[in-house]
Order: C-alpha cells, then sequence, then structure tokens
C-alpha cells in the first residue's frame, strides 16, 4: 500500500517541481523574449514578459528574397526539410536492414564490421569535413542536397544500426520461425512480424537521423556554397555578425526551426512507448 | 493427413553429435510422443521435421514427399513452440488467421476457420485479445487455434503443457486427445513428463542422449522395457533394479537372506515395478524405512540388504515404520548386467 504523503511533503514537492520547471523555462522565455521584441540588442532585462510586442523579426526572418526576387527562406526552409527527411528515410532504410543481418545471422565480417561502425564514431563529423568536400567535389555534389542527404544518411548509420541491432536482439526468434512455418516468406516475416515489433525503435532512430540533420551546421556551411542551397542553421548562423549580432532576429529564427522538431516530436510520441513484444512468448 | 518417415536421420552440431541414427516410420494419423530426459535432442527432432533445422545425414519423408530439402514455409506443417511464439502486435483473430492471410485466402473463409477453431478451444471471446492481456493456458490455447487453423499434414508439438499448472495440465491433455480424435491428423508431441507420454500416446519414442532407446505402444513401453534405460524411464514410481543371481530354479539378490522361485540362470539385473512388489508375505525380508501416504495409495521405502526399493500397496496400511516385512515378487523383468539390454 502506498502511504499518503503528508501536507509538508505535498507543499515541497510541488514547490521543487515548480522551481525546477521555471529554471528550464527561463531560458526559453527569455529567447521568446527577444524573439518578440523590436530591439536587436541582447536583452539584460530580468523579466521575460517584453515590455513592446511585434512580429517583426519573424517577419524579416521569413521574408528573405534572393537577387532575383525570389523567396529565399522558403527555398532553405525547403532544403532543410527535404534533407532531413530524406536523411531520415535513406538512413532508416539502410540501417534497418543492415541491423536485422547483424542481429540474425552470423557471417565473415560480422564482429570487425561492429567494430568498425563504433570506430566511426570516435571520430567528429567535423574531422571529415575536408575529405568529404574533396569526394562531393569530384562526384559534382556540392551545392546540392543529394550531396548533403548522403553524408548525413551515412554518419548517421552507425548508431542507427547500433540502436536497430539492439532492438531486433529482443525480438524472439521464435515469432519467426513461427511465421516462416505459417507460410511467410523472409521478407514477408521482416514486413509483418520484425518491423511492426520494432516500431518503437524505429521512431528513435528516424527521429535521431532527422534531428542531426534538421540541427547540424558545421558540414553544411562547408559543403554548401551559395545562399541558395543554405539549410536553416547556416541561415540563423548569418545573423551572428562580425560587428553585431541581430539578437531579436537570431531569436525569432531559433524559435521557427524548434517549432517542427517539436511538432515531430509530438506526432512521434504515441509510438515510443515500450513493452511491444509483452505476451507473445512465456517466461 | 500424411505418415511421417524418418529414413536414417543424424544431426551434428559441428562436431557435436545429437542425434544418432533416427530411423522410425510413424502412421497416418497416429499420435507420436518424443519423450526423454533434458537435452537429449527431442526438440532438436522436432525442429528437423519443420525444417528449422537442417539434417545432416538421412531422409525425412512426409506422405510421399521428401521434404528435408524443403523450406519450412513448403513442408505444411504446423508447429506449437515451447513458448508459444504468438504474435504480440496482433490480436488472437490476427494470430490465428495469419497462416491464411499469407495464403490470401478471402476474407470470409479466414474468419469462418479462425471461428471454427476458436469454437473447438472456447477462444471465442478471446478473439480481440492481444496475447499479453491472456493467461499462460489460454495462450497455450491460442498457439493451438493458430495451428489447428492451418490444416496441416502434421502437427508439432514442443512441451506445450510444461508451463502450465498441474489442473490445467491435465484438463489440456484430454483437450489434445479429443482434438486428435476430431481432427485425425499425424502429431510429434514433445515432452519429458512421462505421464503426458503414456496417456496420450498411440506410439512413443524415448530417446536419451540422441538414441533411440525404444519405439512403441505405451503398453509395449510399459510392459517390455527394451534396457533398464526405458524401465526406469517410463512408469512412476520408477521400476526397482537390483543386482540378482540365478541358478537351478532360484534367484538370489546380492547381498539380501532368502531366494526368489524364478526360472533364470546367471547373474542379471533383476527389475520388479512397486506395483509388482508383494508386502506381507514371501521368501525375502526387508525394514520399512519411510512412508509416503498419497490417500489411495501408499509408497513404502524398503531397505532390503544394501539395496533400497519402493513398494506401492493400497491404503489402509498394516505395516509401520522400522517393522520387518516378509516381501515376494510378481511381474519381473531382468535385463544384462553389463548393457542394460532386456533378456
Ligand atoms: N545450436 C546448437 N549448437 C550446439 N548444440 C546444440 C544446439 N542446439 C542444441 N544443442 C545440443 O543438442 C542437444 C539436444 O538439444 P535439444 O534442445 O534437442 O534437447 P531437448 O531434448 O529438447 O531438451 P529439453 O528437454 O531440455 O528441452 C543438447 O545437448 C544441446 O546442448
Ligand atoms: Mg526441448
Amino acid at each position: 500500500m502506498a502511504r499518503r504523503p503528508s501536507t509538508p511533503e505535498v507543499v515541497l514537492t510541488h514547490a521543487a517541481i515548480v522551481g525546477i520547471t521555471m529554471v528550464t523555462l527561463y531560458p526559453v522565455l527569455w529567447v521568446l523574449e527577444m524573439a518578440f521584441s523590436p530591439s536587436q540588442s541582447f536583452s539584460m532585462d530580468l523579466s521575460p514578459i517584453p515590455s513592446e510586442v511585434t512580429l517583426d523579426n519573424f517577419r524579416d526572418v521569413i521574408g528573405t528574397f534572393d537577387d532575383e526576387g525570389r523567396w529565399l527562406f522558403g527555398r532553405q526552409l525547403l532544403n532543410s526539410v527535404i534533407v532531413s527527411v530524406a536523411t531520415a528515410v535513406l538512413g532508416l532504410s539502410l540501417s534497418t536492414t543492415a541491423a536485422y543481418a547483424l542481429s540474425r545471422w552470423s557471417f565473415p565480417g560480422r564482429e570487425q564490421g561492429m567494430a568498425a561502425f563504433l570506430v566511426t564514431q570516435m571520430f567528429p563529423g567535423v574531422v571529415m569535413a575536408i575529405p568529404l568536400y574533396l569526394l562531393l567535389d569530384l562526384f559534382g555534389l556540392l551545392d546540392s542536397r543529394t550531396g548533403l542527404v548522403l553524408v548525413y544518411a551515412t554518419t548517421s548509420v552507425p548508431f542507427s544500426v547500433f540502436t536497430l541491432k539492439g532492438y531486433f536482439d529482443t525480438i524472439p526468434v521464435a515469432l519467426e520461425e513461427a511465421a516462416m512455418l505459417d507460410g511467410a516468406s523472409r521478407w514477408m516475416t521482416f514486413r509483418y512480424i520484425v518491423l511492426p515489433l520494432a516500431r518503437p525503435a524505429l521512431a528513435v532512430t528516424g527521429l535521431f537521423s532527422f534531428m542531426t540533420a534538421w540541427n547540424e551546421f558545421i558540414l553544411a556551411l562547408t559543403l554548401m556554397g551559395s545562399e541558395d542551397a543554405y539549410t536553416l542553421p547556416v541561415v540563423l548562423q548569418g545573423y551572428v555578425g562580425d560587428f553585431g549580432t541581430e539578437w531579436g532576429r537570431f531569436a525569432a529564427g531559433a524559435v521557427i526551426v524548434s517549432l517542427p522538431v517539436m511538432a515531430l516530436f509530438f506526432a512521434l510520441q504515441r509510438h515510443f512507448v515500450e513493452g511491444l513484444t509483452a505476451g507473445g512468448v512465456k517466461g | 493427413m500424411a505418415s511421417l518417415s524418418f529414413r536414417a536421420i543424424q544431426k551434428s552440431y559441428g562436431s557435436t553429435k545429437v542425434l544418432h541414427h533416427v530411423d522410425v516410420q510413424v502412421g497416418d494419423g497416429e499420435y507420436l510422443v518424443l519423450v526423454g530426459p533434458s537435452g537429449c535432442g527431442k526438440s532438436t527432432l522436432l525442429r528437423c521435421i519443420a525444417g528449422l533445422e537442417d539434417i545432416s545425414a538421412g531422409e525425412l519423408w512426409i506422405g510421399d514427399r521428401r521434404v528435408d530439402q524443403m523450406a519450412p514455409r513448403d513442408r505444411n506443417v504446423a508447429m506449437v513452440f515451447q513458448s508459444y511464439a504468438l504474435y504480440p502486435h496482433m490480436t488472437v483473430r490476427e494470430n490465428m488467421g495469419f497462416a491464411l492471410r499469407v495464403q490470401r485466402r478471402p476474407p470470409a473463409e479466414i474468419e469462418a476457420a479462425v471461428l471454427q477453431a476458436a469454437k473447438m478451444l472456447e477462444l471465442e471471446h478471446l478473439l480481440d485479445r492481444y496475447p499479453g492481456q491472456m493467461s499462460g493456458g489460454q495462450r497455450q490455447r491460442v498457439a493451438m487455434g493458430r495451428a489447428i487453423v492451418r490444416r496441416p499434414d502434421v502437427f508439432l508439438f514442443d512441451e506445450p503443457l510444461s508451463n502450465l499448472d498441474a489442473a490445467l495440465r491435465h484438463h489440456m491433455r484430454v483437450e489434445l486427445k479429443r482434438l486428435h480424435r476430431r481432427l485425425e491428423t499425424t502429431i510429434v508431441h514433445v515432452t519429458h513428463d512421462q505421464v503426458e507420454a503414456l496417456t496420450l500416446a498411440d506410439r512413443i519414442l524415448v530417446l536419451n542422449g540422441g538414441y533411440v532407446q525404444q519405439f512403441g505402444s505405451p503398453r509395449e513401453l510399459f510392459d517390455t522395457p527394451a534396457n533398464t534405460f526405458v524401465a526406469q524411464f517410463i512408469g512412476s514410481p520408477s521400476m526397482n533394479l537390483l543386482p540378482a543371481v540365478g541358478s537351478g530354479g532360484e534367484v538370489r539378490i546380492e547381498g539380501v537372506e532368502g531366494a526368489l522361485a524364478l526360472d533364470r540362470s546367471g547373474p542379471f539385473t533383476l527389475g520388479v515395478r512397486p506395483t509388482d512388489l508383494v508386502v506381507g508375505s514371501g521368501p525375502l525380508k526387508g525394514r520399512v524405512d519411510v512412508i509416503e501416504s498419497m490417500g489411495a495409495e501408499a509408497l513404502l521405502h524398503i531397505e532390503l540388504g544394501p539395496h533400497t526399493i519402493v513398494a506401492q500397496v493400497p491404503e489402509p496400511l498394516r505395516v509401520r515404520v522400522d517393522e520387518l516385512v516378509p516381501l515376494d515378487v510378481g511381474v519381473t523383468h531382468a535385463f544384462d548386467r553389463e548393457s542394460g539390454v532386456r533378456l
């Protein structure tokens, strides 16, 4: 039986929760304040409530046009969306199949392959910026979304493979044997038994790949030369200048960039449930 | 429906041989039970039939088809796994219909087949549940239902009752018998429970260490066990085995006073089932050591010279602990001392 907490306990607990929430939210509120304030200076105001509310910053960030009068921000947003979605889809399809093979079959080079995946994780992406630049240049993929997708998808594969392999390992092989005896082919077993059961892991790794691509800055800056090809993090960085930062626009941009990620989180939330395999096999 | 034929089947994992020369024919519609101690190769043999393991030598035939090179999905066998292996993300209805959906049968036909099987197994009220929402016995029946819906040539059951409590196990044993009578499909059922084997089987295959010990009807195995292993494995409590020597129409048990009137000469192993021991009269004398009362009957653990034997006698008892009782034997079995083979 759970003991009923006493009144002082309830009060203290709630006070602590309110305190932690404030500490967490305060910086976010500050960003919001700057985004909605007309001033471009760094706000030193302690209060996160703006004294004057305006949407100018958002209008400025969204309403950028190139020399020929085309909507630049729209193009850049599209770059980010396409690159991130394609990275998630490509990365996920590569790593799902790879992880399944690594989980279910033993073949020469399996252990070495896994070790190699780990080794690649030791180097930060920047280390590869120059070789990647040369490679993309060789294939004429600089300044193109395809190039960026290839780079992101391949760098997200090792982590995704590890996560997914760990998850596949927990799915009992007997389920697949049962499906094969039920007349299912390898592919059908994978499609109708393994993939549905791996949904939580697929959602997590998919979201991870998407976010990696969505937030990545240094490689995007290095590999994308023209403004037309920029992704949003690069655009955002443009507001941090050598002679002064346009904090208001920067904050507005930050808010805009976070919204899709938050939306995605909420959309995928219900897939993050655990215990999908419960009850399939006893013991 | 089909017969099942193992022709000189062997199975090795690397250099370890786990099945040595299994050569057995099972008739169409027969209920075969595979028994043996843990690790003797029962599951391995079952998985070989299913095609989940390749056999290393020999041939496997189902009806007039040689199947040992076929993929599992082409063999038309259905298996109830020791672990049930229900698809956790599917309802009972979907679990049971999966095989038919794979075959792209019309939905109406699938629904009808599922309902029929569900009715047979009393699962109708559970059709929309997920495996995680059911008890062990219910899951077990769903696993059975998934196999029935297929109408396979052969059913394979791997210790399907092992995780159930005693009452439910007994209930399911009866259900299995009924099911077999109704479907008349060949069944191979693995267990290490000899009661299950004796009650369910048309014929029993006893395995030990990957070797076939005996293949025959429950009656044959009980009445004429082929060797001391089968003698001790089948029947509960186990058969008493005693070193004995015979000469001139008399048999003496080593280290024991008195002789039995049996016609056998030379040293051998004497086997007597606990139910075949006569307590209260006879040429031998033993001291009652422990009494296990079981209601209608009691087990007497009796010290007979240097040996301890078990006798099963009806209650109420007329003996007390530490009492010296006269003993005689009814039906006896004789085995070779060295090889354990029946003489
Ligand atoms: N993949 C494998 N590799 C090597 N040896 C194996 C493998 N699978 C099983 N064995 C061995 O084969 C033998 C038979 O195993 P099996 O699972 O058939 O036993 P069993 O009779 O079903 O036992 P239990 O009653 O415990 O289920 C065992 O000694 C086991 O160690
Ligand atoms: Mg087994």
